[in-house]
C-alpha cells in the first residue's frame, strides 16, 4: 500500500462575523491507495469540511492550517488553477443529495457526456458512447431511452447512480462520498452501497465515505476515523474499532446504537452535548462529557500512532501518552471491547 | 423474552385503536398521467392495544405518513372505519371529536415544524392546556413543569426559545406538548430520523419510558429497521398502500413470511463488520401508487413472484394468531407445512 493522500495536522477555521468557528483541528490522516475510508461522527464534527479542504472547495471564510498532500504535493501550497486541474484528474465527489450536483434543465446523459467532455478531448459522439457506457455500470436500466430524461423524472435512487456516473467520467483515484445514502431507502442504499463497493474493485479508486450511520461504514469500509468537535480521536481497520474501540467517545457512540442484545434495555446515552465550535474547550473536547476525563485531559491528547494501523488521541491510552513523553497510567485500562451485550433471555 | 413480549402484547381487553379498510386517495387533476387519484393507502386493517408499540415501515411512498395522518384526524380517509376506545371517529359529534384529539397526538421527524419559533418552550407546552382550559392558570403552570421533567428537560430551560437549544431538547419539548393533554396514543413520525445517534438513544429512551410509565401506546413511523427491532413490540409492514405482513416484532425480524418484509430485512446494514448484508438485493424501485401494479403490488421485483401473482391479489393469510403476510407463496408454504405435519401426525396415531 501506498500513501494517496496525506492530512499533516490540518486545521481549519472558520471566520464569522464575532469570532471564528474551529471547525477542525491537528487532523493528521492518510489515505492509502485502493482502500475506502470510513469518516464517522456526529452534525458539525467537521467531516464535511475536511473533505471540501480535499477537493479545494472550502469557502472564502475558511482558514487553513498544516499541509494536505495529494501524491506527495501540498495542496494548500497550490494555486487555485492547479488544485482545479487536480482535481479533475483526479478527484470526484458525491454529494448527499443529488438534486445539488445535477442541472433540473437538462437530460441526465447530457450532463454526464459533458463531465466526460470537461475532462477530455473527445468528440460529441465519443462523449456520448461512454456517457452511456457509465449510465450502464451505475446500473440505469435502458440507459438509451433515459438519456434525455431530466433528472426529476428519475427517483432518488436513480439519481444518485446519474451522480456516481458523472462521478467516474474522469476516472479518478479518489472519490469523495459525503453521505451518498443518507436520504435513500434502505433497500436502495444497499443497492447504491454495492455499487460503490463494485466500482472500488473495479477501478482500484480510493474512497473517501462520510456517513453518520456507523452501519454503513461496517458494511464497505476497510478502516474507520471518528471525529468529535473538529478532532479527529480514533482511527482503526473497521473489525478492530467495532470490536475492540479504544477511545472512551468511540465506546460511547457504539454503546448508543439500537441493537439486537439490547431490546427492551435502555439504550447508553452520553450526557451533555457537542460543544460551540467557536468556543472550543481548551484540551480534548469531548472532556465535558468523558467519564474518564483527567487534569491534563485540559491539553490537547496528540494523536499518536499505535502499531500499524491505529491511531488514537487520548491521554487513557498509552500510546497517546508514550508520544507525549508520559508514562501510562498505572491502571491503564485495558481498551474494553464494547458490546456485543448478550440477549439476558 | 417471547413470553415477556406477549404478556405485554396481550394486553388485557380491547384495542385502543381499530382501523378497518381504510383507504386514502389524492385525486390528481392533471400532469404527467392526466387525471386520476394517487391510491396512498388502499385497505388497510390494523389496531393497537393500550401501551403498545406498532412500528409502520416500507420504502418513501408506501403510505406511512398519509396512514398516520388519518389516524391523528389530520387526513380525512376516502373510505373505511377508524375506531378509537371502540368508538367511530367520524361518526362522533363535535365534542367527541374534540375529545378524540386530546387522546391522539402526532409527533414529527423535524421538532421545528411543531415549535413556534418565537416561543419560549413553556409556552409551547402550555398552549394545549390552555386552549382546552385544563385546570386553574395555577394548575397549568404546575403541569408544565411536570411535563418538563417527565421528559428530561430542565426546568431552568423553560424561557428559551427553539433555536436555543439542541436538536434532542427541541424535540423533547415538541413530545412534552404532545404530552399536555394526556393522550393514549402517539402517532409518531419518523421522530428519530434526523438526530445523531446520540441523541436519538436518548429519545428512543424516553419513549420506551413514556410508554411504560405512562402505558401509552405509540404508532411508531419509522426507515430505520434497528431502530424498529429496539422499540416495537409489533410491526407493520407496508408496500403501495398497502399492510403486506404484521407480527411480533421477534416474529418479523427472525422469520419473515413476505418477501418485501425478508427484502427489507435483508438490506440493513448492521454496525458489525462481521455481519454483512445478505448478498440478495431487491432489485428495482417501488412503482408509482398512481397506477399500481396488477395482482399482487410487488410482484414486478418479488424475487419468487409465481404466474398467479400477476393477476391475483393475494389475501392475508394468518400464520397464527398475531401474525400474517399477504403473499400466494408463503401462503402455499404454510398450507404444505401444515399438510406434512397432519401427514407426519397421521403416521404417528396409525
Ligand atoms: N461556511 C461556514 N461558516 C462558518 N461555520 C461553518 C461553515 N461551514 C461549516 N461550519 C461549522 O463548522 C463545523 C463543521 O461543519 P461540517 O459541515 O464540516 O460538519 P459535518 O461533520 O459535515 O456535519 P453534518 O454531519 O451535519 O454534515 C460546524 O460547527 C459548522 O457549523
Ligand atoms: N397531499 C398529497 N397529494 C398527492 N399525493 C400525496 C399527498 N400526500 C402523499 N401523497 C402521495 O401518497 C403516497 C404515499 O405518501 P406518504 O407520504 O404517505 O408515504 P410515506 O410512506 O410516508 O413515505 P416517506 O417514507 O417518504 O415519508 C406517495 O406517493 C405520495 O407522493
Ligand atoms: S483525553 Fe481525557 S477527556 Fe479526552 S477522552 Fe481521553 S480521558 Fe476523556
Ligand atoms: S404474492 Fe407473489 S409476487 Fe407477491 S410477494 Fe408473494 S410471491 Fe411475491
Ligand atoms: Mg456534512
Ligand atoms: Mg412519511
Amino acid at each position: 500500500m501506498s500513501a494517496l493522500v496525506e492530512f499533516r495536522d490540518v486545521g481549519v477555521d472558520y471566520a464569522r462575523r464575532g469570532g471564528i468557528v474551529s471547525a477542525v483541528q491537528n487532523v493528521s490522516l492518510t489515505l492509502e491507495e485502493n482502500e475506502t475510508f470510513g469518516l464517522v461522527g456526529e452534525s458539525g464534527c467537521g467531516k464535511t469540511t475536511l473533505s471540501m479542504a480535499l477537493m479545494g472547495l472550502l469557502p472564502a471564510s475558511a482558514r487553513v492550517t498544516g499541509q494536505l498532500m495529494f501524491r506527495g504535493e501540498d495542496l494548500f501550497a497550490m494555486s487555485e488553477s492547479e488544485h482545479r486541474r487536480l482535481r479533475g484528474d483526479e478527484v470526484s465527489m458525491v454529494f448527499q443529495d443529488p438534486a445539488t450536483s445535477l442541472d433540473a434543465t437538462f437530460g441526465i446523459g447530457y450532463q454526464v457526456a459533458e463531465t466526460v467532455r470537461a475532462h477530455r478531448q473527445v468528440s460529441r459522439r465519443e462523449s456520448k458512447a461512454r456517457a452511456l457506457e457509465l449510465l450502464r455500470e451505475v446500473g440505469i436500466p435502458a440507459a438509451e431511452s433515459r438519456y434525455s430524461d431530466p433528472p426529476h423524472r428519475l427517483s432518488g435512487g436513480m439519481r444518485q447512480r446519474v451522480v456516481m456516473a458523472a462521478a467516474l467520467a474522469n476516472d479518478p483515484s479518489l472519490l469523495l462520498a459525503d453521505e451518498p445514502t443518507t436520504a435513500l431507502d434502505v433497500t436502495i442504499q444497499a443497492q447504491v452501497l454495492d455499487l460503490l463497493a463494485a466500482l472500488q474493485r473495479k477501478h482500484g479508486t480510493t474512497i473517501l465515505l462520510i456517513a453518520h450511520d456507523l452501519g454503513v461504514v461496517a458494511q464497505i469500509c476497510d478502516r474507520v476515523g471518528v471525529m468529535y468537535a473538529g478532532q479527529l480521536v480514533e482511527v482503526a481497520p473497521v473489525g478492530e474499532l467495532f470490536a475492540a474501540p479504544r477511545h472512551p467517545y468511540t465506546r460511547a457512540l457504539l454503546d448508543a446504537l439500537p441493537s439486537r442484545g439490547r431490546r427492551g434495555r435502555a439504550l447508553r446515552v452520553i450526557g451533555g452535548q457537542v460543544p460551540d465550535l467557536s468556543h472550543p474547550p481548551a484540551g480534548c473536547r469531548f472532556a465535558d462529557r468523558c467519564p474518564h476525563r483527567m487534569d491534563v485531559c485540559a491539553t490537547v491528547p496528540p494523536l499518536a500512532t499505535s502499531g500499524a494501523e491505529r491511531q488514537i488521541a487520548c491521554w487513557l491510552d498509552p500510546a497517546t501518552r508514550a508520544t507525549a513523553g508520559l508514562a501510562p497510567l498505572p491502571d491503564s485500562p485495558t481498551p474494553n471491547p464494547a458490546v456485543p451485550v448478550g440477549d439476558p433471555s | 423474552m417471547t413470553d415477556q413480549a406477549s404478556t405485554v402484547n396481550d394486553h388485557d381487553g380491547a384495542p385502543l385503536l381499530e382501523v378497518e379498510g381504510l383507504v386514502k386517495r389524492f385525486p390528481i387533476r392533471r400532469g404527467l398521467f392526466g387525471s386520476g387519484s394517487v391510491h396512498a393507502v388502499e385497505g388497510v386493517d390494523l389496531h393497537i392495544r393500550p401501551g403498545e408499540v406498532l412500528s409502520l415501515v416500507g420504502e418513501s411512498g408506501s403510505g406511512k405518513s398519509t396512514l398516520g395522518a388519518c389516524v391523528t384526524g389530520m387526513s380525512k380517509p376516502t373510505a373505511g372505519r377508524i375506531r378509537f376506545a371502540g368508538e367511530d371517529v367520524a361518526l362522533a359529534s363535535r365534542r367527541g371529536r374534540a375529545q378524540f384529539r386530546r387522546r391522539v397526538q402526532p409527533v414529527f421527524q423535524d421538532p421545528r415544524s411543531s415549535l413556534d419559533p418565537r416561543w419560549p418552550i413553556e409556552r409551547t407546552i402550555r398552549e394545549p392546556l390552555d386552549a382546552y382550559r385544563v385546570g386553574s392558570p395555577a394548575d397549568r403552570t404546575a403541569r408544565v413543569a411536570e411535563l418538563m421533567d417527565l421528559v428530561g428537560l430542565p426546568r431552568h430551560l423553560s424561557a428559551r426559545q427553539p433555536r436555543q437549544l439542541s436538536r434532542g431538547q427541541q424535540q423533547r419539548v415538541a413530545i412534552a406538548a404532545a404530552l399536555a393533554l394526556g393522550p393514549e396514543l402517539l402517532v409518531a413520525d419518523e421522530p428519530v430520523s434526523a438526530l445523531d445517534v446520540s441523541v436519538q438513544a436518548q429519545i428512543l429512551n424516553l419513549l420506551d419510558e413514556l410508554r411504560n410509565r405512562l402505558k401509552l401506546a405509540l404508532l411508531f413511523i419509522a426507515h430505520d429497521l434497528s431502530v424498529v427491532e429496539h422499540l416495537s413490540d409489533r410491526v407493520a409492514v407496508m408496500y403501495l398502500g398497502r399492510i403486506v405482513e404484521t407480527g411480533p416484532v421477534e416474529r418479523i425480524f427472525a422469520s419473515p413470511e413476505h418477501p418485501y418484509t425478508r427484502a427489507l430485512i435483508d438490506a440493513i446494514p448492521h454496525a458489525d463488520p462481521g455481519r454483512k448484508m445478505s448478498r440478495i438485493r431487491l432489485t428495482g424501485e417501488i412503482p408509482s401508487p398512481v397506477n399500481p401494479p396488477s395482482g399482487c403490488r410487488f410482484h414486478p421485483r418479488c424475487p419468487v413472484a409465481i404466474e398467479q401473482c400477476r393477476t391475483v391479489d393475494p389475501p392475508q393469510t394468518h400464520f397464527d394468531q398475531t401474525h400474517s403476510a399477504a403473499c400466494h407463496v408463503a401462503a402455499a408454504g404454510l398450507a404444505q407445512r401444515t399438510s406434512t405435519i397432519s401427514a407426519l401426525s397421521k403416521g404417528a396415531t396409525s
